[in-house]
């Protein structure tokens, strides 16, 4: 076990006389700012939403390239938007998107959207059920993987669940499901590391009596498994059921919109206080081999309507989660399958294809169009398929990183490669807001300008201290301070610059969540 | 020795690959060979439990009077004639016109066409509510255990479907060919208007193929995608040539049958991968052609080593166990598969044979299996004898039946309407497969349910199913005496023995009411049985009886079979 899960694991428990490096860790709660510097490094108060659209979703109609638009005709004249009809983003001339997505456009406009441009993997895979095994356990193609992406992260961030698990530090589900399945993306290595509900205030407490030791059989295997789930849950009904309760007032859905429905559900729970980091929803019927679009009208038909849900659903999320104050702390990603074919089949819809566009919604989100539109050929056949530009592990990868902060060093323990990073999230969602330091002076340096050495002076508030020097590329090319100091003060370096030339020269200071930067001229 | 430590020692001998969980009990090492161990109500009730829904008293008895090679075949013997088909007990639509107000309620609507949604809607209402009536009034064999099975394995919505008369239609060619021959069910299954309208086999023309049915046809039908369920040995290309095969196909709405049209049709020859030993199917240009070449394409289909694999792997987890090991595969499947191959692809001797197999009754193979949410259910309604109000009572009882089809959609089961064209995820989901059914949703579900049951039931439109908790009790063997009542009861809702110290505390804190003295439940029992009409004594057995039976319902052990 890394040293940071066991304090973690260990923190809560504060029963046990544990001595680490002669500190005893009943003496420190979880927030201390020892605890803190002791590394554990994810705390935060973010929350992922999946949003899963089965069936496999036409990406092409979905989010459309308005600057290859006669190829895009050409390819599915019985279902393409009509041009006038696209919706367009602000800032973007090539990239518009399917007329019944309104909200998802103001969204955007209002940045709070972003847009992966065909996504997908090597060897793109066509069935149903194997590809979305892939997706969901974060596989290459050729590679059967038995557990989550989401639950290997969750099984990282709490190690030895369920032994120990609730507890003080982790009192809730770690991710839920709503519905009524638990699907892979929660699997953990050992189990599920997710909880399923359908209905948050309709627990039923179990009775609490005798139990006897199951058998050494796959009896009672599958009996010691039953009994698992009948105690989690005994332990998470209460919490769950008081979280529902404690919000009393939501903002409008609307109606007859399923994953409005489980989004609402969610909202709510985070609203009311719940500690967990994942939660899954989904919504069906994208497999449109047929009738996808009306003839008369092809901005409406099956695909408008479920794209319309899909996009109110999440624009009424939004607008809940910032009505209830929590906006900052959630974002979602969807995600679907496959996407469909280039070009279109004659009984109006589209075969299973590769490569999609998906959304990452929040107020987090970089509001952009990531990759460009995929190339669609001038004369579509029934086997071009959408080559992938980004993939989808690489989302994944970004949104442990930058949304749930799990360190750099720890990614691949959970993502089994090293993926690209790709900023869909702001860079500011893990490095939290600096302390109001404007007009303070923490690195100063004297005499300035200086011919050949400087003094730096700086005032750290303890802990960790960086101080780089950088050159007007960026280089850094000197570090003269990188070390812990106990306690808070104003202390003096001197730096040699020696053989640099003359110029301009910038201190960097940093000390935790604290960065300045003093510029620094040398001269003749 | 007994068997178990027989087994365990063995065991380690030949050491097995490490289980996805950790798994630290004995493996199962047994095979094909015919079972010739004892016979015993333990046995009885396992068979019953795996074959039927549920295992009532009265079964059991039946059953312990046969050998088991006797009460096997018995159970395989299912009736040829189709049962009474689904009956008219909805409305009549508001729209005029509509051939379907012609029909008497009461009478059959699977021979009048309409084309009103709203109809259609209410008959596949009563197409589900009809099937949960056949399951729970089953009779002593092995027929809906395995339309189930063959509804899991060739799945479809009747959402999709839509017309009330194609779900029909789907489900009689699932009850006809259940025990038949598999290779001629695949060809009735292509056909089928249901499977035709649910994977758009019905669009699928020369100018515009789609792969659909060609696809889950051979991905989830028949060749199956390795031991793996992950390295489909077929290809892309072959998908799509077999599409083209399939080409022509529709259904005609007035006759209510499938229609090939050569004009839609691609004649052209479709080539298909070393897989298949890159077979040429030629193409053909007759009226026929469209039966022609969709018997070449089974015929290229079957002749693979992979069918008989695929169907026996699913059989096994559908009557056995989820996990297949090494062990079993080699012991248990292959064998199986090459049996299935030999017979001409008939249903039966495979069948047979794993059911009157070592391995079948196996002590580890018990009670490891969990129920699926009918099992649960209509077990539980037979196991209970659950009264429901008289058969001439058409309207009340579909009532009663659609109660309890809801009750299994809302477990995660809803008949008819499988999640997708790959049935439940709990026959196919790695790698926790039946453990899927049971969730922080569905078991306090489950509980709640059985409570009700136990409680006061069901309720609609004056009538009531609830348990009658005196009446089984009364069919125990012994029910004055608490530690036979309970131990009987145990016996033939579990599967899993509860220890002495166990069933003791329950005799004690619910019979007893903490008390230690058997004979103030034995005086109770029998002053009831005497003189009924003592209300005060008759409430004492009534509430007591009702918290055993809820408490043992609410037990893990009851949702293993």
């Amino acid at each position: 076990m890394k040293r940071r899960d066991f304090l973690r694991a260990s923190l809560p428990a504060a029963v046990l006389p544990t001595v680490i490096n002669g500190f005893s860790l009943k003496s420190f709660a979880a927030d201390s700012p020892l605890a803190k510097l002791l590394g554990t490094g994810t705390d935060n108060d973010h929350v992922l939403v999946i949003v899963q659209l089965q069936g496999g979703n036409d990406g092409l109609n979905m989010v459309i390239p308005i600057d290859a638009y006669s190829n895009y005709l050409n390819a599915r004249s019985n279902i393409a938007i009509v041009q006038n009809r696209i919706l367009s983003l602000d800032g973007n001339t090539k990239t518009g998107l399917h007329p019944a997505m309104t909200g998802l456009q103001t969204m955007y406009n209002e940045g709070k959207l972003g847009i992966v441009q065909s996504v997908g993997y090597p060897q793109p895979n066509f069935s149903h059920f194997r590809a979305t095994d892939i997706w969901m356990s974060a596989s290459n193609s050729n590679q059967v993987l038995v557990n989550g992406w989401g639950g290997r992260y969750l099984d990282y961030e709490y190690p030895n669940f369920p032994t120990g698990y609730p507890n003080s530090s982790m009192p809730d589900p770690l991710g839920i499901q709503i519905g009524s399945v638990t699907s892979l993306v929660f699997q953990g290595p050992g189990m599920s590391m997710g909880m399923s509900i359908s209905n948050p205030t309709s627990f039923y407490n179990l009775l609490s009596g005798i139990e006897d030791a199951a058998p050494n059989t796959l009896a009672g295997k599958e009996l010691k498994f039953v009994r698992q789930v009948a105690k989690q849950t005994s332990q998470y009904s209460n919490v769950i059921k008081n979280a529902a309760l404690a919000v009393t007032q939501q903002s409008a859905y609307p109606a007859n919109n399923s994953l409005a429905d489980q989004l609402k559900i969610v909202a709510r729970l985070v609203k009311g206080g719940l500690k967990t980091k994942i939660y899954m929803v989904s919504y069906g019927g994208f497999d449109t081999h047929s009738l996808q679009a009306n003839a008369a009208d092809t901005a409406t038909g099956n695909h408008a309507n479920l794209l319309k849900n899909v996009s109110d659903a999440i624009k009424a999320f939004q607008d809940d989660l910032k009505f209830l104050g929590v906006e900052n702390r959630v974002m979602g990603l969807t995600f679907s399958e496959f996407g469909r074919r280039i070009k279109s089949n004659s009984s109006s819809g589209t075969d299973h294809g590769s490569a999609a566009p998906l959304f990452v919604f929040g107020s987090n989100a970089n509001q952009m169009v990531h990759g460009t539109n995929p190339a669609i050929p001038a004369n579509a056949t029934t086997n071009d398929n959408i080559p992938m530009q980004y993939d989808f592990r690489s989302i994944y990868a970004s949104m442990l990183q930058d949304w749930l902060c799990v360190k750099n060093n720890d990614l691949q323990q959970i993502m089994l490669q090293n993926f690209q990073n790709i900023p869909i999230v702001k860079t500011s969602a893990c490095n939290p807001a600096i302390p109001n330091t404007s007009g303070l002076t923490l690195i100063d340096n004297y005499p300035n300008p200086f011919t050949q050495s400087t003094t730096i002076r700086f005032t750290t508030s303890g802990g960790h201290t960086l101080i780089q020097i950088m050159n007007t590329l960026g280089q850094v090319i000197a570090t003269p301070v990188d070390r812990e100091y106990p306690t808070a003060g104003t202390y003096s370096i001197p730096w040699d610059s020696q053989y640099l030339g003359t110029g301009v020269y910038y201190a960097r200071f940093q000390n935790g969540a604290v960065q300045q930067v003093r510029t620094m001229m040398k001269v003749k | 020795m007994d068997r178990r430590s027989f087994l365990t020692v063995n065991a380690k001998k030949h050491p097995k690959p490490i289980p996805l969980v950790p798994y630290q009990g004995a493996r199962v090492l047994s095979g094909t060979q015919p079972y010739s161990g004892p016979w015993t109500q333990t046995e009885v009730l396992h068979l019953l439990r795996r074959t039927m829904f549920g295992a009532k008293k009265a079964d059991v008895d039946f059953f312990a009077g046969m050998t088991m090679n006797q009460a096997v075949d018995y159970l395989l013997n299912v009736p040829t004639t189709q049962p009474t088909p689904p009956l008219k007990t909805y409305a009549n639509s508001t729209t005029a016109g509509d051939p379907d107000a012609a029909i008497p309620q009461g009478s059959t609507w699977v021979n009048t066409n309409t084309t009103d949604g709203g109809i259609n809607s209410q008959r596949r209402v009563s197409l589900k509510s009809w099937w949960m009536g056949l399951i729970i009034n089953q009779e002593r064999n092995i027929l809906e255990k395995m339309v189930l099975f063959w509804h899991n394995h060739f799945a479809t919505e009747t959402q999709v479907i839509g017309t009330g008369i194609w779900c029909y239609q789907n489900n009689l060619a699932i009850r006809t060919n259940a025990l038949g021959n598999f290779k001629t069910f695949v060809r009735v299954i292509t056909l089928d208007t249901g499977m035709l309208r649910y994977l758009n086999g019905y669009l699928n023309t020369k100018t515009a193929p789609d792969e659909n049915y060609a696809r889950e046809l051979q991905e989830l039908f028949t060749v199956g995608k390795g031991q793996d369920d992950a390295t489909p040995p077929y290809t892309e290309a072959d998908v799509k040539a077999a599409a083209r095969v399939l080409t022509g196909w529709s259904v005609n709405g007035t006759t209510n049958s499938a229609q090939f049209t050569l004009s839609r049709h691609d004649t052209t020859n479709k080539q298909f991968s070393s897989f298949y030993n890159n077979t040429i199917l030629t193409g053909r240009t007759g009226t026929n052609a469209g039966d022609l070449e969709l018997d070449d394409l089974l015929t290229m289909i079957f002749n693979t080593q992979d069918v008989a694999m695929h169907i026996c792997r699913k059989l096994y987890r559908w009557f056995v166990y989820y996990e297949i090991d090494a062990t079993t595969e080699a012991n248990v499947i292959t064998p199986m598969a090459d049996m299935f191959r030999n017979n001409g692809y008939n249903i039966m001797p495979v069948l047979s044979t794993l059911l009157k197999s070592e391995h079948f009754f196996d002590v580890l193979n018990q009670g490891c299996l969990i129920k699926n949410p009918v099992d649960n259910i209509a077990g539980l309604c037979r196991e209970f004898s659950i009264v429901f109000p008289v058969s001439t009572d058409i309207a009340n009882n579909y009532l009663m039946w659609l109660y309890l089809q809801n009750t299994a959609n809302n477990f995660q089961q809803d008949i008819g309407d499988p999640p997708s064209v790959a049935g439940w995820q709990a026959y196919y989901q790695r790698p926790q497969f039946h453990e899927l059914w049971i969730n922080s949703d569905t078991l306090p579900k489950r509980n709640q349910f059985s409570d009700t049951m136990n409680a006061n039931g069901y309720t609609r439109s004056g009538k009531n199913i609830k348990i009658n908790h005196f009446l089984f009790a009364q069919s125990m063997p012994n029910p004055s005496d608490p530690n036979k009542l309970v131990e009987d009861s145990i016996k033939y809702l579990f599967t899993i023995p509860l220890t002495q110290i166990s069933r003791d505390q329950i005799k004690r804190d619910i019979l007893l009411s903490g008390q230690s003295n058997d004979s103030y439940w034995t005086i109770a029992w029998n002053t009831f049985i005497s003189n009924p009409g003592d209300m005060a004594n008759a409430t004492i057995v009534k509430t007591r009886l009702a918290s055993l039976y809820q408490y043992l319902l609410r037990l893990a052990e009851y949702q293993l079979s």
